[in-house]
């Protein structure tokens, strides 16, 4: 091989090899671009609503209109009722989908069960929100019921999911032995399968009430027109974060907009963390059943 | 006497085993029900405006709440403009984020980057939203649309004054809340490539970039199709946030700095109460076209996933 070729050579690895160094350092900045992101959106909503907060914010009522002060005790209220009966209608439900497809139902019966799922799961929320304006709004007052109900459409999938995931974990030699020893088909479920499923499905649930007390768009149709105060009554509207700071942000006053980085501040805690634990708690479990 | 308690539990077992097949069944059956009677409330919310209008909504522009007339097209256009926009963006940055995670970073760094990509995506919408309007909307009416207005100005959809919000901020906030999800679909695909293949890539002596392109990127085709079509429904069905950061404006407009409107931010939009009972069976009707337009990507998505996992099991 002549001198010239070897150079040729030469320079096509050099090019090759600077090529790779090109892609591996555009992924490395991609990834880092990302973190920099979740960063600078998580810095500026802790700064400037953290400034904000204080005891007094979380334990008023919601400020008279144009006035300074005031809380979002109320809001806090409300986002607990709305996604604790949202809760109470979405996990049973859930769970009873889970068994059922999991258990069951045979492939053919499955197929369109679990495409429903998935539907429901790639749903824009704003679609759930017009369904239950209609459905339970459209012509008597707003309430938390018809917000609650927007919920757990939203959180029915995410459950059933998580459910149906660690329903495959459980080991079939558990279930079988059960069966073995004559245990009828409902105690197998309800005594064995069940019990070794439900720490997943509790970590499932809690990622999925993470998700429900950040939605807004269920509830802005059905439970956004509320007073100052705090209301316990699902048949009446409920106050609650997100639908206000959604309004607060489409304010012009610059006393609305910290109001809305402190309430922020105080959801994306709330939703980080629970969503962080559940994770982690999820992840060992996981190790321990797979 | 144990005869009996034999007999009374095996009833009560055959009674048992029976009501809890009906009560999961009717709980699975309950959720077909469910999708189809929420599409079956929308459509029939539409009715007035579907029986006025017909299907000439689809393709007028106007939003007229003194004439009682209404049309989707800027909805569409604004639409399809944001998601465009978003996949553009997140495209590639997802991609990459996915090769980092699956080929890149260090064992240790994995889940960590990992899980804070996906915790990007459980910032509530809302939240982002707000981020939008005060914080990333000046900052690109400052600094990245007068960039491109200086350099690319000669082309319409640059043209136009910058401002703070618009089709281009929503665009790009789309684009944050579209790459988490992309990113983590992709990396399950990508670490579900066979071993062998890479190692037998890079044994052949191809760098690590001609491995991903010739074995990695190329078997996951279809599956990075599907992801992208997920994040693509993601998208189009935002409401809040692209509500919060897109400036309400119902026109088509050549320049992507001016206000506009999608369908889901139309919808959000209107939530303070609508005048008349057609404008509201025309919100209705905005919610339909989105509806059918959602399942239909989120259907292709699905045929694609099951049909690419097919081929990935029946094939190897």
């Amino acid at each position: 091989m002549d001198a010239a070729a070897m150079l040729r050579g030469d320079a096509r690895v050099r090019r090759r090899r600077i090529v790779n160094r090109l892609a591996e350092s555009g992924a490395t900045i991609a990834a880092l671009l990302a973190l920099l992101v979740l960063g600078v959106v998580v810095w500026t909503i802790v700064k400037r609503g953290g400034s904000e907060l204080s005891w007094g914010f979380l334990t008023k009522d919601l400020p008279l209109f144009g006035q300074p002060g005031g809380g979002i005790a109320p809001l806090i209220v409300g986002s607990a009722i709305l996604v604790g009966l949202a809760t109470a209608m979405a996990l049973p439900a859930g769970v009873l989908i889970a068994v059922f497809l999991e258990e069951f139902a045979s492939p053919r019966v499955r197929a369109p069960i679990q495409l429903s799922i998935d539907l429901m799961n790639g749903l824009p929320s704003i679609i759930i929100g017009v369904f239950v304006f209609g459905l339970l709004v459209y012509g008597h007052p707003q309430n938390g019921w018809a917000g609650s109900v927007g919920l757990a459409i939203v959180m029915l999938p995410l459950i059933t999911r998580a459910t149906q995931e660690v329903l495959r974990l459980v080991p079939a030699a558990q279930r079988e032995g059960a069966l073995a020893l004559g245990a009828s088909r409902w105690r197998t479920v309800l005594g064995i399968t069940l019990p070794a499923a439900a720490g997943g499905i509790l970590t499932g649930t809690v990622l999925s009430i993470a998700r429900a007390a950040g939605e807004t768009a269920p509830l802005l149709f059905a439970t956004s027109i509320f007073g100052r105060t705090t209301e316990w009554s699902p048949g009446h509207a409920l106050p609650n974060l997100p639908v206000q700071i959604f309004i607060w942000s489409e304010s012009a006053d610059p006393e609305d907009h910290r109001r809305a980085w402190a309430s922020a501040l105080v959801l994306l805690m709330f939703v980080l963390v629970t969503s962080l634990v559940a994770r982690l708690v999820l992840a060992r479990t996981r190790r321990r059943m797979g | 006497m144990t005869q009996e308690l034999r007999g009374g539990r095996r009833l009560r077992d055959r009674f048992g085993d029976r009501l809890l097949l009906i009560v999961t069944c009717a709980a699975g059956v309950g959720a077909v029900a469910l999708i189809g009677f929420i599409a079956y409330k929308v459509i029939q919310g539409a009715h007035l405006a579907l029986s006025t209008f017909g299907l000439s909504f689809v393709w007028h522009s106007a939003w007229d709440t003194n004439r009682n007339v209404f049309g989707a097209a800027p909805g569409l256009y604004g639409t399809a403009v944001t998601s465009v926009i978003a996949l553009i963006i997140a495209t590639p940055l997802a991609l990459a984020i996915a090769l980092f995670l699956s080929e890149l970073a260090p064992r240790s760094l994995r889940l960590v980057v990992g899980s804070l990509v996906e915790t990007l995506a459980a910032i509530p919408s809302v939240v982002l939203g707000l981020w939008g309007i005060l914080v990333l909307g000046p900052f690109l009416a400052d600094h990245v649309e007068p960039w491109l207005h200086r350099w690319f100005g000669f082309v319409p959809i640059f043209g136009g004054t910058p401002s703070s919000s618009g089709i281009f901020p929503a665009g790009v906030i789309l684009a944050i809340m579209v790459v988490p999800i992309v990113a983590s679909v992709c990396r399950e695909l990508f670490l579900s490539v066979p071993h062998e293949l890479e190692e037998g890539a890079l044994a052949l002596g191809a760098t690590r970039w001609e491995m991903v392109r010739g074995v990695v990127l190329s078997s996951s085709r279809p599956g990075i199709a599907a992801a992208l079509i997920l994040g693509l429904g993601r998208a189009l069905g935002e409401a809040i946030a692209v509500t919060q950061v897109i400036g309400a404006g119902w026109f088509i407009h050549s320049s992507l700095f001016a206000p506009g409107d999608t369908l889901a931010s139309r919808i959000a939009g209107q939530y303070q109460g609508a005048v008349s009972k057609l404008q509201v069976a025309s919100l209705f009707y905005l919610a339909a076209i989105l509806l059918v337009i959602g399942l239909l990507t989120n259907l292709v998505a699905q045929v694609v996933v099951r049909r690419f996992a097919f081929q990935r099991t029946g094939g190897s």
